[in-house]
């Protein structure tokens, strides 16, 4: 840690990592559910199970990119945070806001927590991925702002270099694009369009920017490889990731109403997506292969890769599967979606957030790399993680590819519930994989842990001269 | 000195890496929409041919020959670079900005044309593909001048020399490569049938 108020993304971090937990809790409670329907009800029905997963995962994304934001900043900049109190302030703001709207969906009625909360007002829940309670939505927006006035006039006094450039757009964008979640037009087409301005825009829009520039961020650390070079590759997979996703939005007009021009846009321009996902792949591993130094924390370097791949992976090619309109015909809001969704989050976002931990926790403790069993256990984690994702999705697929024919494309279509039934063996050997997943978080929980005893009792972390000697001079 | 020269201006490929794997992007969008336009034309070649007749051929030609003509001054502007000419490449540089302008005016003009005739991506699909490969195009356009002009800019500044000009060697192909998909898209769209 070169500056002392990096030290903020410390809580961020953690919380992201309690909240990641929380959510995979209640992603296994959802696949027990898949199985056997009255799991656990009527305590948690499965709705609420699903909003809990679902908002879990966006907000502590949301923690893990703030938490980023205000490590790296300090480092690009070369400066000090312009205001770590405001940055601890909001901290804690967003994290009772997610906590009292976790409690308010687990302890009342859906219906009734739009009641408390004064939805009449300002209507603007009820919409899957936004259930947010407005006040939620509101406090939301207050955080984004300060951290985004709190990051924005640190880069403009600092220096200000591609990566926090790309950074801060990204957030930019990431906080714009939110306030349409306040607009809820009773026009059903008008709401999905729009509503997609935030959920789309994000994940394959400006959420790309801030996965783009930690990946950099992360490679120039490790690696040693020019920071021009690295700059050059991620403009281009920048502009590629805008051009192809903007237009890609598409592909979710295709049966909501909107005009019919937007099947060959969506089509085209989302068939184009795995692109940049395809070059970030290519970048990370040309820049590995390049190094100029081999960096003690081997751990961070494998996460790194891990994200390249598999969100080229889950983003680009499970998206690609059933981007296409004919081909969406079929598969739209089947298992196939989501097959794809689970793949594509966990690569691209879970991964790049655990990328930044993995390489920042140690220096905000102190140390330029954990102790060599804590970073086994890591890579353990990593492995049970990704493998037993790429099952979820594979079984996922699977149950998708008959859901889609048993109740779509025969020509004696099933009712959905029947096809539900002979699906549950690929639901029960999903649960399984979600079982293995649950395991490897609990592992790489347990890295942090072995990581905090070995350094107290001074085992030293793998940083040796020759480690640091140059590979590639 | 002479041979550092020589090993700058028989590198391959000129300019920056990095445009070159953006151009190949940027080709395979375009490649895919020509496709698009292809297998759509298949569907129903009547319409397509029906309100082909009803696009200006002159007009796209004489954009033909802006963006060939634009491209030719980008050339004597690299070339001039190279002799270390600084204000001979800016008045070339500008002369590609004017083609350029040419074009973008040309094809509003078209398009004006088109809106009024009530014409809109929902018309037809030939409309839709008419409409929007062309104004992807117009976007490439744009932005091709947009880095022109930077090259521009900056060699008026003084930031190119026949050493080092890099930079323009960048521009320069990025702007050949709206020229070229203006090439294959005119005769696939206008003239086809």
């Amino acid at each position: 840690m070169k500056y002392r108020s990096q030290a903020v993304a410390r809580p961020y971090f953690i919380a992201a990592i309690g909240l990641f937990l929380a959510q995979i809790v209640f992603g296994v409670i959802l696949g027990i559910q898949y199985v056997v329907g009255d799991f656990l009800f009527p305590e948690i029905p499965f709705n609420v199970a699903r909003m809990v997963h679902t908002n879990t995962l966006i907000v502590w994304i949301l923690m893990g990119f703030m938490g980023a934001a205000y490590y790296l900043i300090p480092e690009e900049t070369e400066r000090e945070l312009y205001s770590p109190l405001l940055a601890h302030v909001m901290f804690w703001v967003f994290l009772a806001a997610a906590a009292l709207t976790v409690a308010g969906y687990l302890i009342v009625p859906y219906a009734r927590l739009a009641e408390l909360t004064g939805n009449d007002i300002l209507p603007t829940m009820g919409r899957e991925f936004l259930e947010q309670p407005t006040i939620t939505k509101v406090g939301i927006v207050i955080v984004a702002l300060a951290f985004l006035f709190n990051i924005g006039m640190t880069v403009l006094k600092g220096r200000k270099t591609a990566v926090s450039l790309v950074m801060l757009i990204g957030l930019l964008g990431l906080a714009l694009l939110f306030l349409f979640s306040f607009y809820n037009p009773t026009n059903l087409v008008l709401d999905k369009y729009y509503w997609w301005w935030v959920v789309h825009l994000w994940v394959e829009g400006v959420w790309e920017l801030i996965l783009g520039s930690m990946l950099a961020f992360v490679l120039i650390k490790t690696t040693g490889v020019d920071r021009e070079v690295v700059e050059k590759w991620l403009y281009v997979i920048i502009a590629m990731a805008l051009i192809t996703g903007l237009v890609g939005t598409g592909h979710h007009y295709f049966w909501i109403g909107a005009p019919e021009y937007w099947q060959w846009w969506g089509s085209i321009f989302s068939a184009l997506e795995p692109l940049p996902f395809f070059m970030m792949t290519v970048f990370a591993f040309n820049m590995v292969n390049q190094r100029r130094r081999n960096h003690p924390n081997r751990a961070a370097v494998l996460w790194a890769l891990g994200t390249s791949v598999l969100a080229f992976i889950g983003a680009g090619v499970w998206g690609f599967l059933h981007t296409l309109a004919p081909v969406n015909f079929y598969t739209h809001g089947s298992q196939i979606t989501a097959a794809h969704g689970h793949m594509a989050f966990f690569g691209a976002y879970v991964l790049i957030n655990i990328t930044m931990i993995s390489y920042a926790m140690p220096l905000l403790n102190g140390r330029e790399a954990n102790s060599m069993r804590s970073q086994v256990l890591e890579m353990w984690s990593f492995w049970l993680m990704s493998v037993s994702m790429v099952f979820i999705t594979l079984f996922l697929t699977g149950a998708g590819i008959l859901q889609v024919f048993l109740q779509r494309f025969t020509d004696t279509p099933l009712p959905f519930m029947v096809v539900q039934e002979k699906i549950a063996l690929f639901y029960w050997l999903r649960l399984i994989s979600g079982l293995v997943f649950l395991g490897g978080l609990v592992v790489y929980i347990t890295s942090f842990f072995v990581a905090a005893r070995d350094a107290r009792q001074g085992i030293a972390p793998v940083a040796k001269d020759a480690e640091l000697a140059p590979v590639n001079p | 000195m002479t041979a550092t020269i020589a090993t700058h201006q028989d590198r391959y490929p000129p300019g920056d890496l990095a445009i070159w794997i953006f151009i190949l992007a940027e080709l395979a969008v375009f490649a895919i929409f020509f496709a698009a336009y292809a297998f759509a034309r298949m569907g129903d070649v009547a319409l397509f041919d029906h309100y082909q007749a009803t696009l200006d051929k002159d007009a796209a030609l004489l954009n033909s020959l802006a963006l060939i003509t634009g491209s030719y001054c980008v050339v004597r502007a690299l070339a001039a670079m190279r002799e270390d000419h600084r204000a001979a490449s800016v008045r070339w540089l500008i002369a590609a900005l004017g083609m350029g302008t040419l074009f973008l005016v040309v094809k509003s003009l078209e398009y004006a044309h088109h809106l009024a005739a009530g014409v809109r991506l929902s018309t037809n699909t030939f409309y839709m593909f008419y409409l929007s490969l062309t104004f992807f195009h117009f976007m490439h356009v744009i932005m091709g001048m947009v880095i022109l002009a930077a090259v521009a800019w900056k060699a008026h500044r003084g930031g190119y020399s026949a050493r080092e000009h890099t930079g323009m060697e960048t521009g320069g192909v990025y702007w050949h490569m709206v020229d070229l998909v203006w090439l294959i898209l005119f005769p696939l769209v206008y003239v086809m049938r």
